[in-house]
């Protein structure tokens, strides 16, 4: 079981806590993961990634720990601790005004 | 006794404003969605518990919503969450993509840029909701940058018109100070081949047959910004409208300039006359008079409040040409909000309501086509879009 934060307007969105679990197939990517996020809560389709180039949005970034993997190819393996449940990956949002 | 409902969409969140008949008692729900920009609301012609929202963000992207209950409770359509993870979504209401088919013979062209260079199109946005006039699961899209999309099946999916995109001007187009960005879209009652639409800075363009051609209607339009001011397209047309029962008159809120067309679109003049500034956003027709329309003059095009401060709706009941200003209840000292261009709208009670929201957060309204104004909200976000839904 996979562990993911999301910013808060996107928890919002899709009516969710501060934590979503999902299951998620082997190996586990970015891409895997976020396909999974989709799948279960289509609401978030195009939120994170965009619809027409699949890129991730410039105003996100995707972190595990201290650990920024936003530069990470979406199909290379995530880091164990996340892959295994035992921190979440997280997507936060830029700090911008507005 | 009748209903209104007023549709505020504003920098962080929507809200709804309702009363009755009478319009002197607002009750006011929200926000809704608050937090995101919200671009328009509007409800259809065909089903009033049927609106549609666009939901935007820099960071997130496009969202629609839509309610099926006037407004009490929203969804995005084809979104919704799934009871069995791997049953595959309906659809994907904020999935707009461009139409590169090879079908359309129009694949994906580029546009100018603020530098002159050309740009690929690139979604940023939904602008306007435009929902048919007689089926409540059709609805139009205008998207920055600029194209048309519609949507046959309540918001669940999206198809772009690509005959406009790829109208052999596209690559003369280019982005006004909001963006590039086609901000309006008029239907016609007994026609439906025919549609307008306005794109900042494109100009506006005609459809006669139900979108799949388009043709710039421009002709009469000055714009000393451009080298040619006579151009074809590259004209910032801030918004059209049009009455139903004569839809061969359009009138125009240019960037400068109130113009006016009585052939569809084939020829403008200008009918700007005695006002005291020709700049401003939005033009609305009244609702039982097709002579009567009203404008916000706005001191100039970097200067984006009213003249000397003062806070006045002009109306003219000529078509045009001889204006009057409205001003009583309306702030008249020290007032330096803008009325941007989907941020006024009339219901269609007797005597017509006309209401606008301005950048101050403030939402007029009008209960005698304009002769007295009171502030129906106050202290709200930056209102980007006003619409009013006359409820039996």
């Amino acid at each position: 079981m996979i562990r993911l934060v999301l910013p808060y307007p996107l928890r919002r969105l899709a009516r969710l806590g501060p934590e979503v679990e999902l299951e998620c197939r082997e190996p586990v990517t970015l891409r895997a993961v976020l396909d999974a996020l989709e799948a279960r809560y289509p609401m978030l389709q195009g939120t994170i990634r965009d619809h027409a180039t699949g890129q991730r949005r410039p105003f996100l970034r995707i972190f595990a720990g201290e650990e920024d993997l936003s530069h990470l190819s979406p199909d290379a393996p995530l880091p164990t601790a996340v892959a295994i449940g035992a921190e979440p990956l997280q997507i936060i949002g830029a700090i911008a005004g507005g | 006794m009748s209903q209104v409902q007023v549709l505020v969409g504003t920098k962080k969140g929507a809200f709804l404003l309702a009363a009755d008949g009478t319009r002197q008692r607002w009750e006011i729900q929200g926000p809704l969605f608050s937090g995101w920009e919200m671009y328009h609301l509007k409800g259809s012609p065909a089903d009033p518990n049927r609106i549609y929202a666009s939901q935007t963000s820099g960071w997130f992207g496009q969202i629609i919503q839509r309610s099926d209950d006037g407004g009490r409770t929203w969804f995005t359509p084809g979104g919704e969450t799934l009871p069995d993870p791997y049953s595959p979504p309906a659809g994907a209401s904020n999935r707009f993509v461009y139409d590169t088919s090879p079908e359309t013979g129009r694949p994906l062209t580029t546009h100018q840029g603020y530098d002159g260079t050309q740009h690929p199109w690139t979604f940023k946005r939904v602008w306007h909701l435009e929902p048919s006039l007689d089926d409540p699961d059709t609805v139009y899209a205008g998207v920055e940058d600029a194209a048309l999309f519609r949507s046959t099946d309540g918001g669940r999916s999206w198809h772009e018109l690509a005959g406009l995109r790829g109208h052999e001007t596209g690559a003369q187009w280019q982005p006004g100070a909001g963006g590039l960005c086609l901000h309006t879209i008029l239907l016609v009652p007994g026609n439906p081949e025919r549609l307008f639409v306005a794109i900042s800075a494109a100009g506006a363009f005609r459809s006669d047959d139900g979108g799949r051609s388009w043709q710039p209607i421009n002709r009469g339009l000055k714009s000393n910004f451009l080298p040619d001011p006579d151009a074809t397209v590259g004209h910032c047309v801030h918004r059209i409208a049009l009455h139903p029962a004569r839809p061969n008159v359009l009138f125009m809120q240019k960037h400068w300039d109130v113009m006016r067309s009585d052939d569809a679109g084939d020829s403008w003049r200008e009918v700007s006359g005695n006002l005291p500034s020709d700049f401003g956003f939005p033009i609305v027709v009244h609702a039982h008079e097709p002579e009567t329309i009203y404008v916000v003059p706005i001191q100039n095009d970097s200067e984006h409040f009213p003249p000397e401060g003062r806070l006045r709706v002009y109306r003219s009941r000529t078509g045009g040409g001889d204006w009057e200003p409205l001003t009583n209840g309306l702030p008249q000292r020290h007032c330096y909000v803008n009325v941007l261009r989907g941020a006024m709208a009339v219901d269609r009670l007797e005597p017509c309501g006309v209401y606008f929201g301005t950048t101050g957060g403030q939402v007029y309204a009008s209960a005698d086509a304009g002769d007295h104004w009171q502030a129906i909200a106050e202290h709200l976000p930056a209102v980007l879009s006003v619409e009013v839904q006359t409820l039996p």
